[in-house]
């Protein structure tokens, strides 16, 4: 009965343990393969896996706004497209590319060796206007996506163009308040990690790895409807006396904020292909020039507060020159006795030089100093500069005397137009402000009340009949100011081309704003301050005080034109 | 008794299990639904950025002068014409 049993087939005892043996020692293989690739060698697979479903996606920020005084925008960076691509993973018909090319505006050859080459990810245009965005988008292509990224565009054009600057690549500032502002107004991009199914959609965020910063809003001192004035009449001066350039600056007078700052030649921001640098530059802040008869004011500041001399001292300027060692100092007019008023009145030079000669050369580079010479204004602006005012030590007389009326010291205009705070208010030097300020602010006194009135009223005399600025006039306003013309130097000696400017303040009886204009190198006959600067004064104060709604402050009958062929007597 | 146990336990399992499905499936509905109105959102910032320039660039005063000038035929009164008035209330 065994027997039969064993008649079944007698297999070798030990082949059913090997082959047992031999498919577990296969499983264990396998399992230790797979235990080794999901848990020791795991990055290369995992790395696979995720490039196959996740992304790392950067999320833009914009730029902020730059704005005037009033909420203007002036510079708004606007998103674009940008169209980019996954090489491998677009698919096109002939006659997709070739919408597509038409589309991007470039040859289909050179799109498909894009597509050819690129990679994982590869720029096709930037920038694209949305239109043509959501045209390539329309095809329906696989693989083609767009992407927003910033574009800043400047409303205003060449009106403001030196102020405001411009920004470069991804968005960052290069030049003027851009670049100045660049930490406030610039947005930091972030990134997030995303999962994306097949058709490229994102379906799932995994994680933010850095979250975007928004950039912030800028709003500057400036007023649009100012700045706009401001330029068209500096423009029409600057061209209309063949100049080689100029420069305007309004100041409020109380806050000490600029509210207009003009520069020609200017340039378009908007155009991408760079402008000379010449029309870049912002030369109220950037440049320095001698300014000639407008430093005279601080001269006369320096005497009256030293108690040396009274405004109706008398100063004998005859016989018109005065002579310092080899050096001969010249007036355009000769005016014989003068009191101190009319040494600011007719512009002398040589009064102006004898009454800062009885002055101990600290003094007067104590006055100087205050006002705000000889040191930038520190607006925050990039590139400005001080202006040059040697230390008095080493000051010989014929430098005190030229200093005087101007010549011997550099300075910029808009610290020559801060300088004039000291006569537009009570004595105190207000500090400038390019960005727009909540209120008044505090000046730092640099003069005594009394010699800034005093000052006030000999600079309402330079623009009465009789005084080198008729034309600075306006109507309805009464008007404080002082000419200036003084000759280039070039090296080391002084040309004859000049530099005419005229700055003033108005309504004298409370003054509100301080205008200075400069223009350089006028070359069409007239090249005193009286004629080719203070007209642009008169026209630019006198809209600008209507503009901003200033009460009249002239006796009304006195509403004096300015003659048109007034005699302009200038010292240079 | 045991086993009635497990079924139970099994059945919510199971209920689970689906609930996390649908839950999951609900949620990347959502999800793409947001990413959606965000793209939206999008949108009108930059339909409001390219407003605020066309504003902008509109209200120019340069614009607006040569407009008042050649079109509206304004300008400003010569000095001369100008009359000052008080307006100080007596």
């Amino acid at each position: 009965m065994r027997a039969t049993a064993s008649a079944t087939l007698q297999l070798p005892r030990s082949r059913a343990p090997l082959l047992f043996g031999g498919l577990l020692a296969i499983l264990m293989l396998l399992i230790g393969r797979s235990l080794y690739l999901q848990r020791i060698d795991n990055g290369f697979l995992q790395e696979q896996g995720s490039s196959r479903y996740s992304r790392n996606i950067e999320v833009p920020a914009h730029r902020g706004r730059i704005v005037d005084r009033n909420g203007e925008s002036l510079a708004i960076s606007t998103p674009v497209k940008a169209i980019w691509a996954w090489p491998e993973k677009v698919e096109t018909t002939p006659e997709q590319l070739k919408a597509l090319a038409d589309a991007l505006e470039t040859p289909v050859a050179s799109l498909s060796r894009k597509l050819r080459e690129g990679g994982e990810f590869v720029y096709l245009k930037r920038p694209v206007a949305p239109e043509v965005a959501e045209r390539i988008a329309a095809l329906g292509i696989a693989g083609v996506h767009d992407e927003t990224e910033y574009w800043r565009y400047y409303p205003s054009g060449d009106v403001m163009s030196q102020v405001l600057g411009f920004t470069g690549d991804h968005d960052v500032g290069q030049e003027g308040m851009e670049l100045a502002e660049q930490s406030w107004l610039g947005g930091k991009p972030g990134t997030r990690r995303v999962i994306i199914n097949r058709r490229g959609e994102v379906v799932e965020d995994v994680a933010s790895i850095r979250a975007p910063q928004e950039g912030r809003d800028l709003a500057l001192a400036l007023d649009t409807r100012l700045q706009y004035l401001a330029f068209r009449e500096l423009k029409a001066a600057v061209e209309s006396n063949k100049a080689k350039a100029g420069a305007l600056v309004v100041l409020d007078v109380k806050s000490g904020e600029i509210l207009a700052l003009a520069n020609w030649p200017a340039y378009n921001p908007n155009s991408r292909t760079r402008a000379a640098r010449e029309r870049m530059r912002n030369r109220a802040l950037t440049d320095v020039f001698e300014p000639g008869s407008t430093l005279k004011p601080f001269t006369i500041a320096a005497a009256l507060d030293s108690g040396r001399v009274t405004p109706t001292s008398i100063v004998d300027t005859a016989p018109g020159t005065l002579t310092i060692g080899s050096a001969t100092i010249h007036d355009a007019h000769r005016e014989g006795v003068l009191t101190v008023e009319q040494v600011i009145q007719k512009s002398s030079n040589v009064g102006a030089a004898k009454i800062a000669l009885s002055l101990p050369p600290s003094t007067m580079w104590q006055t100087l100093s205050d006002a705000g010479f000889g040191a930038p204004p520190r607006t925050g602006f990039p590139g400005e500069v001080g202006g040059r005012l040697r230390p008095a030590k080493s000051w010989k007389p014929i430098e005190q005397a030229t200093i005087a009326y101007g010549h011997g010291i550099s300075v910029n205009l808009v610290q020559l137009a801060r300088g004039y705070t000291l006569f537009a208010t009570d004595g105190e030097l207000k500090p400038v402000s390019l960005l727009k300020l909540d209120g008044p602010v505090a000046g730092r006194p640099a003069i005594a009340p009394e010699t800034a009135r005093a000052v006030r009223r000999m600079l309402e005399m330079v623009v009465a009949p009789g005084g080198t600025a008729p034309k600075a006039q306006v109507a309805g306003y009464r008007v404080a100011g002082k000419t200036g013309t003084a000759h280039k130097l070039e090296g080391r000696s002084y040309t004859d081309r000049y530099v005419s400017s005229f700055v003033g303040f108005a309504p004298a009886s409370n003054p509100r704003l301080i205008v200075a204009v400069m223009i350089d190198e006028p070359s069409a006959g007239q090249y005193y301050g009286g004629s080719v600067a203070a007209p642009v004064f008169s026209t630019v104060m006198g809209s600008a005080l209507r503009m901003l709604g200033v009460p009249p402050d002239a006796p009304l009958s006195n509403a004096i034109l300015p003659p048109e062929n007034a005699d302009i007597r200038e010292e240079t | 008794m045991m086993l009635r146990v497990n079924l139970v336990l099994l059945a919510i399992l199971v209920a689970c299990a689906l609930s996390l499905v649908t839950s999951r499936h609900q949620a990347r509905k959502l999800f793409v639904e947001l990413e959606r109105e965000q793209t939206q959102t999008r949108a009108y910032d930059v339909e409001y950025g390219q407003l605020q320039i066309e504003q902008s660039t509109w209200a120019m005063p340069a614009r607006v002068e040569r407009i008042a000038r050649e079109h509206l035929r304004m300008e400003l009164p010569a000095a001369g014409r100008v009359e000052v008035i008080d307006g100080t209330p007596r």
